[in-house]
């Protein structure tokens, strides 16, 4: 699944090999560690969930897979990320990485442009200027993200003015649109009502068939209906790696894991 | 059981007192505006006509009308906005969203702030060293425009980088995540979501260019020219530089002259202030997020 016009980061990558290397990843804000001993690899087609209270350094994980260190400039990121095997501190075009990763928020971002043009934008981004082009994309994606049938008779009025659900699910769309290999969720559903929440999770294991999903979640069981594995973050540090259900069934190394995901704490 | 106390009655009295004082303290400042409106239309009124906006002075600046300077202000506007609006919007699109947080992008942010600080005599002896002698336009209508250009860059800066920073950090996150470039981001969603405040910028600074006196005075303005310019390399009358001529400089001028002047210039300046805060009223029922 590449898109149209990026360039390559490798050769061909083969179903089942490792999306997204970690080794020993270290995040810092002006030498304060936000996040350590960070070692796990994702698997392509893998929903990969990531569970821990607030400040555990999820958010940050995924920025810095994005190299988003970028924009901020006390942020620095020490070890190693591989994505397609390749080092992404490495990568000069770091376009090419961030076109091929789709990030979704915790606060749904409708941008202030009308809903076509917020699934049209990344294609523009990359020089996709056909409109009869952009209008299959603008379907495709909106119907995946199961918004189409809601929107498809106003697609000229803003997407920032879209219901919470709505937006989200038109950020979805949006990311899609970047026709990505790998989706970040961070926590999608804070902002979402339950209902849209399940046709979202349902969308989700629809996609895992096409791209590899890191779900950054602060719902214990949005991780165990979803994901394939799961780690647990919690103060800084990746406490546990494993397969989701082992969490539940008590397979844990490490005894805050399970208090944690009984809802003993957090 | 609702009955008042000492203590609320007190308070009451004192309230009410708080409110008059603070209303009439208001009224007071609202004084001056009308008075000085009312006397320019009062006296100034009668004056204006077409003859008086389309035509040149004659006898001495005691009659005619006054289209040299209403062009020549129009025109040393026009040419001050040519170089200040390309300029400020670049410099504040550039501090807004490239520059980072050092002690260069601090030194210039003090720099553009005293800049705005500095009396208008002084960038008016700045134009005569810079651009009249230095680059060597002479007095000329391109020398007194690049002087009240320097001296209102500062207003498009400030106002440009406002409405830029106005429009919330997650757009611009969302975008780069996609893989858009800094400027691609400007481009598609930083600009168009910030260009009405900047427009309201550049109006007020017209507004302010247009009743300038002092800088235009050693760099491009003239007290009475017979013909209109020609190019920017020529000299020209100015509404507040004749405003200052028709009232203290010329014996046996009629009363009522100098009003219609006054009028005619604080018309502009109105006019200007109105069209920006249309603009901002559009822009606040245009919000978008």
């Amino acid at each position: 699944m590449v898109g149209a016009g990026a360039v390559p980061l490798t050769e061909e990558t083969v179903p089942g090999q490792v999306k997204l290397g970690v080794r020993d990843l270290r995040i810092s804000y002006n030498h304060v560690t936000a996040l350590e001993d960070v070692n796990f690899d994702i698997h392509e087609h893998e929903i990969f969930g990531i569970i821990g209270p607030a400040n555990a350094g999820k958010t940050s994980f995924l920025k810095a897979i994005n190299r988003m260190d970028m924009f901020t400039p006390e942020m620095k990121v020490e070890g190693k990320i591989t994505f397609n095997s390749v080092d992404v501190s490495r990568i000069r075009n770091v376009y090419g990485l961030r076109s091929r990763i789709g990030v979704v928020f915790p606060l749904p971002v409708g941008l202030p442009l009308s809903i076509y043009d917020n699934v049209a934008l990344s294609p523009r981004l990359r020089g996709q200027n056909n409109r009869a082009e952009l209008d299959i994309i603008v379907e495709r994606c909106l119907t995946r993200a199961a918004l189409w049938d809601e929107v498809k008779d106003r697609l000229d009025s803003l997407g920032s003015m879209l219901s919470g659900g709505q937006q989200q699910r038109l950020t979805i769309a949006r990311a899609l649109s970047q026709d990505p290999e790998m989706l970040m969720l961070d926590e999608f559903s804070i902002a979402v009502d339950p209902v849209t929440t399940m046709r979202i999770e349902d969308v989700l294991k629809e996609l895992r068939k096409e791209v590899t999903i890191i779900l950054v979640t602060n719902l214990v069981q949005q991780a165990r209906r979803l994901a394939d594995r799961t780690a647990f973050f919690l103060d800084g540090r990746c406490v546990e790696v494993g397969i989701t259900e082992d969490l539940f069934t008590g397979e844990v190394k490490d005894q805050r894991t399970r208090d944690y995901v009984e809802g003993r704490f957090g | 059981m609702f009955e008042a106390t000492r203590l609320n009655q007190r308070n009451d009295t004192r309230q009410k007192l708080f409110r008059f004082g603070l209303g009439t303290m208001t009224g007071l400042l609202i004084l001056p505006v009308v008075l000085i409106l009312g006397t320019l239309i009062y006296k100034g009124a009668p004056v204006i006509s077409f003859e008086f906006l389309f035509t040149g002075p004659t006898k001495g600046m005691t009659a005619g009308g006054i289209f040299p300077a209403l062009l020549g202000t129009i025109l040393l506007v026009v040419v001050a906005l040519l170089a200040s609006v390309p300029l400020g919007i670049a410099a504040a699109i550039y501090l807004s969203e490239y520059a980072s947080d050092n002690w260069f992008t601090r030194a210039i942010n003090l720099a553009i702030i005293n800049l705005a600080g500095v009396p208008s005599i002084v960038h008016a002896l700045f134009g005569v060293g810079a651009f009249v002698i230095f680059f060597q336009f002479g007095t000329s209508i391109l020398a007194a425009s690049l002087t009240l250009a320097i001296m209102t860059l500062p207003v498009v800066i400030v106002a440009t980088r406002e409405s830029l920073q106005a429009v919330p950090m997650a757009f611009r996150e969302a975008c780069w995540n996609m893989g858009a470039t800094r400027w691609q981001t400007i481009r598609r969603v930083v600009l168009p979501n910030a260009i009405t405040g900047i427009l309201t910028g550049v109006i007020l600074e017209v507004s302010r260019t247009a009743g300038e006196t002092a800088p235009i005075m050693f760099t491009g303005a003239a007290f009475f020219l017979p013909l209109l310019p020609q190019d920017v390399f020529d000299q020209t009358m100015a509404l507040s530089l004749h405003l200052f001529v028709v009232s203290t400089q010329v014996p046996g001028m009629p009363e009522n002259l100098p009003f219609g002047v006054a009028l005619v210039l604080i018309s502009m300046v109105l006019l200007m202030n109105s069209l920006s805060i249309a603009l901002r009223m559009y822009l606040r029922g245009k919000k978008k997020w």
